[in-house]
């Protein structure tokens, strides 16, 4: 079955690391792109560049901004095949923000 | 007869079922069914009729239940295929050999403690799937209602289908972690019951001896099935009427002897496995407590190891206490001194204690008088308030 895995850091937390660090961060984020589990990866844009859209008595509204408001926000989404939740958790634990203070958030997706 | 059938087997009829038929919801309507079957059939009856419990009763009931979750599929398949609406069911349905069912338990249990589910859910799920326990049943030891329980049970299945947990002994490397989940339930389902509420001991008991017998080389399962054992034969000295009783003033007589010993040959068990992890040490602990004569610088030791594996203040608290018993209280408050327990009852009650042996009696009293104002039970207040009073 197919699963989501969301991303969620503090924003900037890679230029925080060292050099030689935020080289294996990138390293791991490609292997993890390679592996073939992997159905697709996004890696999205600051939080900052997010817009907000609601459609009310016919007019669309924005709101400039994430839709939460919280200290981690998502910065990317991998899709993967797996044959069941704990693969799909073993692939989130090579997710490097996962040891550098953010979360991954494994979630199925609806079959189709 | 035929209860004690059902509570042995209801979790070997159940992880088979669920293996067949992938499914926690229809593996539990299937089982039940075959249930009420066998309750039926294997009544003794009278003079020339057959009846009483089959020679294999796992099989007779696997297959009964395989049967009707069968035909039940085949029933909802022509039903689909009439209205052609409805996918058909996938479930490959194998000849099966009906003399030998395979143990699948430990499957079952690993897949209930699986710490993707909530906590209560998992424990609510091992009492029903593995305890055989009803809703209701569940629901009254945990005082909640019977919705409320059946809610829990419900979101904690729905979860393993959607989310693709796995029916599945987790492999070597994943195996401590998901272990620890395993006896993490099994514990708090003790604990649930020490304060009184004893069939949820024993049913952590049974629970317990099942996961030794599945998983017979870790020692840490024996170990937490001996610690469990030996705290719960010492059950009926642990209270006078509402009073808490010390182990120090329990009447030993009370003591389920007969139930120490089984503790102690499991954790002779786990000890011959090489164990050293925590709940090994925990029943090390329990067991030295118990003997005539306490050999309080062993006691130390154990719990010296067992701070150094789970890095806990209380755990440290207790050291100290062993340390005084042994003979040196004044080691034993510099130790207490150097944590940090400020809102623990116990840190004070035992500063308390290692004072007045110390002949700091004023300091000792103001010890006991915070650990009072902490005291949350009437049992506990007393306690501390006859203290206070002797010094």
């Amino acid at each position: 079955m197919q699963y989501a895995l969301m991303i969620y850091a503090e924003p900037g937390y890679g230029e925080a690391l060292p050099e030689a660090e935020r080289t294996a961060v990138i390293a791991e984020f490609s292997a993890l792109a390679e592996d073939a589990r992997c159905v697709a990866a996004v890696q999205l844009q600051p939080a900052e560049t997010a817009t907000c859209v609601r459609v009310a008595g016919g007019r669309t509204l924005m709101t400039d901004g994430p839709f939460a408001d919280t200290k981690e926000v998502l910065g990317g989404l991998v899709l993967i095949e797996a044959a069941n939740l704990d693969e799909a958790i073993e692939v989130a634990t090579r997710i490097p923000v996962v040891r550098l203070g953010g979360v991954v958030e494994v979630r199925p997706v609806v079959a189709r | 007869m035929i209860e004690e059938v059902f509570r042995d087997e209801w979790g070997r009829v159940l992880a088979s079922l669920v293996r067949f038929l992938g499914d926690f919801d229809k593996a539990e309507e299937a089982a039940q069914e075959a249930f009420a079957i066998a309750a039926e059939r294997w009544q003794e009856k009278g003079e020339g009729e057959v009846g009483g419990v089959p020679p294999n009763p796992v099989a007779w009931l696997v297959t009964t239940a395989r049967n009707r979750a069968i035909d039940r599929i085949r029933r909802e398949r022509t039903l689909a295929e009439k209205i052609h609406l409805l996918p058909a069911p996938e479930t490959v349905m194998d000849e099966f050999d009906d003399t030998v069912i395979k143990d699948e338990r430990l499957e079952l249990i690993f897949t209930c403690c699986h710490p993707a589910l909530p906590l209560d859910g998992q424990v609510a799920l091992t009492l029903r799937a593995l305890g055989g326990l009803e809703t209701a049943e569940i629901a009254r030891a945990f005082l909640v209602s019977e919705e409320t329980m059946k809610r829990r049970l419900t979101r904690a299945k729905t979860k393993i289908k959607a989310t693709g947990i796995p029916f599945a002994v987790p492999d070597a490397h994943l195996l401590p972690d998901r272990l620890d989940a395993v006896l993490a339930v099994i514990y708090l389902i003790y604990n649930e019951g020490y304060s009184g509420r004893v069939d949820l001991a024993a049913e952590a008991i049974r629970l317990g001896r099942v996961l030794a017998t599945l998983m017979p080389d870790e020692p840490e399962a024996h170990g937490l099935l001996a610690l469990i054992m030996i705290h719960h034969a010492r059950r009926r000295a642990r209270f006078s009427g509402e009073d808490l009783v010390l182990l120090d003033d329990q009447d030993r007589s009370l003591w389920d002897h007969a139930q120490i010993a089984a503790g102690r040959a499991v954790l002779d068990r786990a000890v011959a496995l090489g164990g050293r992890g925590a709940y090994v040490i925990q029943a090390a602990i329990a067991s030295l407590q118990i003997a005539e004569r306490i050999d309080w610088p062993q006691v130390a030791e154990m719990y010296r190891r067992l701070a150094e594996i789970t890095g806990s203040s209380v755990v440290e608290l207790n050291h100290a206490v062993a340390v005084a018993q042994a003979g040196d209280p004044a080691a034993a408050l510099r130790a207490v001194d150097r944590l940090d327990l400020d809102g623990y009852l116990y840190f004070h009650s035992t500063r308390g204690e290692l004072l007045r042996r110390l002949g700091r009696d004023a300091e000792a009293r103001a010890a006991y008088r915070r650990a009072l104002e902490l005291a949350t039970s009437t049992p506990e207040q007393r306690f501390l308030t006859r203290r206070l009073e002797q010094l």
